[in-house]
């Protein structure tokens, strides 16, 4: 019963989201059924748009995959902006200074320093609320800032393209980087890469490690109850830095595979907060939301919004809507998410009680709204 | 570096300064409030992107700055009965529904921008008001008393917020539910309708920050604060949840941040170091939670959707 629960509250919440789309094109006056079919179309029509979606999801599903085991261990982490930077940052660094490590070795060599660079950044913020109580959600915001004024930093001084300085249009960006660095592509023709399966694998791995380790377990005891995992011996703290750094590490990797996969193989920005993530860090928030906060659930929602913003893309070109619509369709998806779990908890507590009053058998755990159905689903 | 230590330069640092606190001021108070009542708005961001840019569209189309600045506040409102109905009936986590207010907000605004603006246009700019003597005295009457409305306002709310706080009925109801809503409550304080009330006026600050920064600007651009409004959210902790402490933040905000630009263009550091110095507000933030976290305490109930037991 708490999966068909479970799934309600991304249904409920999808049917709003498309509501208020509906609202939004009869507002512009475009026909929403158009609007729809050209976003599906843009979206999902052929191994073109599926690729681009495929391709757009995968930050979002690293991110969102990090979230999800931030949330386990109750630590919620908005640094995901700032953690993609990070990863990105080392992981060219990282290559800028051996081009010519043959592509077999240099491949896994980069995406190791866009986890460690995002496990660094995300570890920041677990430091310090584990052991000098600072909130941790100013924290990864105030990281977030940092991180990119950074990143505009090294793109317009240090690590900026010479050629970027000698025709004096100074774009920042990098020199193009090592071509064996590059993520192959996997089907010719299309923009699907190789990031695409390292990102769906990484996924998998979150969900083995928070279900099927010691680590994983330490984790969500920390989460459900800090005062019961202490007295279980379980080093809390440590295990808040844990929680932090392999989300950071997530969306790290997500910013290496931003930097490897992209067509220009090079990072590069526009000086705006988003200039080079384009959101995903916060967007990936929606993708876990979502998918219940539950890594494998990730997978099918994260290729959903990346749909969202392939199909927005489509969307302006073809009905003239801008594409930002993705994003504040994303803010009224996040909305109903948050805003069902009340319902969610109701219709659980109703359930609890019905089965107490019919058998007591089942000793699944009474879900108190504060978890979600994943849990007790995969639990 | 002597160029900047001129009279005239650091009264014009000084005052641009001043100018340039003044929507992390307006936005901080209004979130000071929520907070007190123990309600966590991340939202204030993406309001304030909707206020200016409503409040932007209504200066392009009447001309009307006074107009603009009532559609900012409108705005502010709107998006407050939204929150208010997210967070105090459906008890959402109040650490992600503000994230999907930004998102809402960025998104939205970017849309309406683009449908309706499309390219930067350039409205006027609210008048300076010269107080009366004060602002006839030299040096400090150009800095201090040559400010536009909304500056003035934003400062003077600030003793007003203290006092709404700490010497009226509602204030003391606002602490008692942020501390301990169950007291509160058993005491016949309707938690809910506190909280509401609390929701609308920070909401409404934002929406006003939103128009303050848009017409100060005089051009909208998509995501136009920048995380002003993130920042604003921080100061409220940087300022122990009081007034003038928060006062003090945004003030500090935007004198850095006049600082670097006035440097920037005496020509006294480079660009590059202007991009390191960029950091410096968030990273003073991050040291500030630091050193404060553990010496200040938060309002007990901060995030905690309040639930009859």
């Amino acid at each position: 019963m708490h999966r068909i629960v479970g799934a309600v509250v991304p249904l409920f919440a999808a049917i709003a989201a498309f509501l208020c789309a509906a609202i939004i094109l009869l507002f512009l006056g475009t026909n929403p059924w158009d609007g729809f079919t050209a976003l599906v179309d843009g979206a999902f029509g052929d191994v073109n748009s599926l690729s681009q979606t495929a391709v757009r999801a995968t930050p979002l599903l690293l991110v969102g995959a990090g979230i999800s085991i931030s949330f386990r261990a109750s630590v919620i982490n908005i640094g995901g902006e700032g953690q993609i930077v990070a990863g990105a940052l080392l992981s060219t660094v990282v290559a800028l200074q051996l081009p010519d490590v043959p592509r077999p070795m240099l491949i896994p060599t980069v995406m190791v320093a866009g986890f460690l660079g995002g496990a660094f950044w995300g570890a920041i913020p677990g430091v310090l609320k584990a052991y000098a109580s600072v909130n941790e959600i100013l924290s990864t915001i105030m990281l977030n800032i940092v991180a990119v004024q950074f990143l505009n930093y090294m793109l317009r001084s240090p690590l900026i393209d010479p050629r970027e300085i000698e025709a004096g249009t100074r774009i920042p960006q990098t020199e193009r980087l090592s071509d064996n660095a590059a993520l192959p592509t996997l089907i010719d023709g299309t923009r699907l890469h190789l990031g695409v399966p390292i990102a769906i694998a990484a996924a998998v791995i979150a969900y083995i490690v928070l279900w099927r380790t010691p680590l994983g377990f330490r984790l969500r005891a920390v989460g459900f109850s800090p005062d019961a995992a202490k007295a279980a011996g379980i080093p809390v703290k440590r295990s808040i830095v844990a929680a932090l750094a392999l989300s950071g590490a997530m969306s790290g990797l997500a910013g290496a595979i931003l930097v490897f996969g992209s067509e220009g193989q090079r990072l590069i920005t526009d000086g705006t907060s988003a200039g080079f993530t384009g959101s995903a860090g916060f967007n990936g928030i929606v993708a876990a939301l979502f998918g219940g906060l539950h890594p494998l659930w990730t997978i099918p929602s994260s290729f959903l919004f990346g749909g969202l913003l392939t199909g927005a893309t489509s969307l302006q070109r073809v009905l003239q809507v801008p594409a930002s619509m993705a994003v504040a369709l994303n803010g009224i998806v996040v909305i109903f998410v948050v805003s069902s779990d009340r319902f969610r908890s109701r219709v659980n507590t109703a359930l609890a009680a019905r089965r107490q009053f019919s058998s007591a058998t089942s000793d699944e755990p009474v879900d108190d709204g504060t978890d979600d159905a994943a849990m007790a689903a995969s639990s | 570096m002597s160029d900047f230590f001129t009279v005239s330069v650091l009264v014009a640092t000084l005052a641009s300064g001043i100018r340039l606190a003044t929507p992390y001021l307006l936005a901080a108070l209004g979130e000071t409030i929520g907070q007190r009542s123990g309600v966590l708005n991340l939202g204030v961001d993406g309001v304030m992107l909707l206020g200016a840019f409503f409040a932007h569209w209504t200066a392009l189309e009447t001309g009307n700055l006074w107009l603009a600045v009532v559609v900012g506040l409108f705005t502010g409102l709107v998006m407050g009965v939204v929150y208010a109905i997210i967070t105090v009936y459906f008890k959402a986590e109040q650490g992600i529904s503000g994230i999907g207010i930004f998102l809402f907000g960025l998104g939205f605004s970017d849309l309406m921008f683009e449908v309706k603006v499309g390219t930067p246009k350039f409205t006027t700019q609210l008048p300076p008001v010269e107080i009366p003597l004060l602002s006839d005295i030299p040096r400090v009457g150009e800095a201090l008393f040559s400010h536009s409305l909304l500056t003035y306002t934003a400062f003077l709310l600030v003793p007003a917020v203290a006092w709404l706080l700490h010497r009226t009925t509602f204030g003391m109801n606002i602490r008692a539910v942020g501390e301990n809503p169950q007291a509160a409550d058993s005491l016949g304080v309707s938690v809910n309708a506190v909280r509401v009330k609390t929701i609308l006026i920070g909401n409404t600050m934002a929406g006003l920050a939103g128009a303050a920064l848009v017409l100060e600007a005089k051009v909208f651009q998509p995501n136009l604060t920048q995380g002003l409004g993130f920042i604003a959210v921080a100061l409220v902790y940087f300022g122990a949840w009081r007034s003038p402490f928060v006062m003090a933040g945004a003030l500090l905000y935007g004198l850095v941040q006049a600082t670097v630009i006035q440097w920037k263009v005496l020509g006294i550091i480079s660009r590059q170091f202007s991009d390191i110095a960029a950091m410096a507000p968030a990273v003073l933030t991050v040291v500030a939670l630091i050193v404060l976290a553990g010496r200040v305490q938060a309002p007990r109930a901060l995030t905690k959707p309040f639930e009859r037991h």
